[in-house]
């Protein structure tokens, strides 16, 4: 489903004393259907750097990103929302619409991809009570806790039925309760048939889950363990 | 797609209302430039009106020879009357040209005794032409001084008034130059200042574009709610100067009556209204709608 082939992502210097920053260096792995895959590393090791190839938001130096059968670094600027459809993404900083309400940031992600009114109007609240939101359905972001903003995010990122749901970093900025109310959202969205990627650098998450490790370190897959711990 | 243009429009009103501080910003920015716009227009109108009602206080006469047949200076009449440059002829007779002297000077009694010591009429039949525009004198007193009109015409009076008509010429023309450049000058002034209000508005948003994106949004479905809520704000600060140009033309019209010695500024806003509604609903619309469209682009494009 989604496949990293001998890819290498090297940032230019952002002014003239720096040197270039390898981010990746030729990275290959692949995802299947349903897997539940944890990438970690320490920061900068090039967690984020995947995501964003996977999402085309960046484009690779060297090698190939596919997403089911499409080459993601050659689709044109105009077909990236299209693409984006598909996947699911939650952010560490959960990047919400601070100016819509919990049920239009759901909403809207189902919305852009031309979902008639009455299915948004079904699918919204089914998809809210599921992260236990539906009583804040007319707050705006700013009056959620951080795990309730965390739901919220996972919410919007499933409500369109993605094939794959991305996850940066999600519980970055949990409390430890909140931490586990996510990981266990996650097992159960991948238990439903999604596939789930989880970017974490948590030691206790990687290590209870008992799921599929790629290590990186320093841009490079140092290990990819079926069932694996964290190593770093 | 019908679904999606509702969405958009509802969404545009949606964030109207929510941001309706920076949405009265936005809308007095744009009021600004609405009223200016409205301003030229009306102010043109003004200045059109005082330099035609100068204009209309110029004439040139002809005065014809003695034994010129009334004949000929109405064929001389019709032929004026056929140029385009030519507004009016009157035809003032000798005896009309008496009568007119005798009551301007009813009063003087050495005129009057002087005018009986005569006799005769000493006065020339005449014609009084008005140009329709001040620059045409010339063309008019070329037309008079033909050789065919060598045996009718004894003077024609145009080099008395020429120095007043040409000075008042270049006058008008370098008032309406001057005019329409510093026109020009505030409205682009007018015109940056609604663009730049609405730019900042929408760098609040900057944040908010990034993540409709990575949502999955295409452009149409980013950029038509800002372009709706632009042209919300553009229809408001149309209402806007509407109601306040129309009130104030009101109130201000004695005295621009006075000042303008006639111009009525609120019959004339009335008869004008249609194109004055035009002209703010483009400027109006039009910023808030291409502001939003530009600055919103910006973001798509990074």
């Amino acid at each position: 489903m989604i496949k990293f082939e001998q890819v290498s992502k090297v940032y230019p210097p952002t002014h003239l004393r720096c040197k270039e920053t390898v981010a990746l260096d030729n990275v290959c792995f692949e995802v299947k259907e349903k897997e539940f895959v944890l990438i970690t590393g320490r920061s900068g090791a090039g967690k984020t750097t995947v995501i964003k190839l996977l999402i085309g938001e960046e484009k690779p130096t060297k090698g190939e990103v596919f997403f089911d059968g499409l080459q993601v670094d050659k689709i044109i600027p105009k077909d990236l929302p299209r693409l984006r459809r598909q996947i699911g993404i939650v952010f560490q900083d959960y990047k919400l619409l601070s100016k819509k309400t919990v049920f239009e940031n759901v909403a809207y992600a189902l919305e852009v991809t031309g979902a008639e009114t009455e299915r948004v109007k079904a699918e919204v609240p089914y998809v809210l009570k599921v992260v236990g939101l539906e009583n804040r359905a007319e707050h705006l972001p700013a009056e959620l806790s951080g795990g309730e903003k965390q739901r919220l995010a996972i919410a919007r990122a499933m409500v369109h039925r993605p094939k794959v749901l991305v996850a940066d970093e999600p519980t970055g900025n949990l409390d430890p309760y909140c931490t586990w109310d996510i990981i266990k959202l996650f097992t159960r969205i991948n238990e439903l048939g999604t596939t789930v990627i989880l970017a974490t650098h948590d030691q206790e998450i990687v290590n209870n889950l008992d799921k599929r490790v790629i290590s990186l370190e320093k841009g490079r897959v140092i290990k990819d363990a079926k069932k694996g711990k964290y190593i770093i | 797609m019908l679904a999606a243009f509702k969405r958009i429009i509802k969404a545009g009103w949606r964030d109207f209302t929510r941001n309706l501080g920076l949405s009265l910003v936005t809308i007095f920015a744009i009021f600004l430039a609405v009223s200016l716009v409205t301003s030229i227009f009306v102010f043109r109108g003004a200045a059109n009106f005082v330099i035609r009602s100068l204009e209309s206080k110029f004439d040139i006469s002809v005065y014809f020879k003695e034994d010129t047949s009334e004949k000929d200076i109405f064929r001389t009449k019709n032929m004026l009357l056929d140029m385009a440059e030519v507004e009016s002829v009157d035809y003032v007779s000798k005896d009309q040209a008496l009568a007119d002297f005798k009551l301007k000077h009813l009063d003087n009694q050495v005129i009057t005794d002087a005018l009986n010591e005569i006799g005769d009429n000493p006065f020339l039949a005449a014609l009084n032409i008005k140009a329709a525009s001040a620059s045409s004198y010339e063309a008019i007193n070329q037309f008079l001084n033909q050789k065919s009109f060598n045996n009718l015409i004894d003077k024609v009076d145009y080099y008395q008034t020429k120095p007043i008509i040409e000075r008042f010429y270049s006058l008008s023309a370098n008032i309406q130059k001057i005019g329409l450049v510093l026109a020009l000058v505030l409205a682009i002034i007018a015109f940056a200042i609604a663009f730049m209000t609405v730019r900042l508005t929408i760098q609040n948003s900057g944040e908010e574009i990034g993540i409709m994106r990575l949502v999955g949004a295409d452009n149409w479905f980013i950029l038509g709610p800002f372009v709706v809520q632009g042209v919300i704000c553009g229809l408001a600060a149309f209402l806007l100067g509407l109601v306040v140009f129309g009130g104030l033309s009101y109130a201000v019209s004695p005295f621009i009556f006075t000042l303008t010695s006639g111009f009525q500024i609120f019959p004339y806003v009335v008869s004008n209204l249609l194109a004055i509604i035009g002209i703010q609903i483009l400027t109006g619309v039009g910023l808030g709608a291409v502001s939003s469209l530009v600055a919103v682009g910006q973001y798509l494009k990074k």
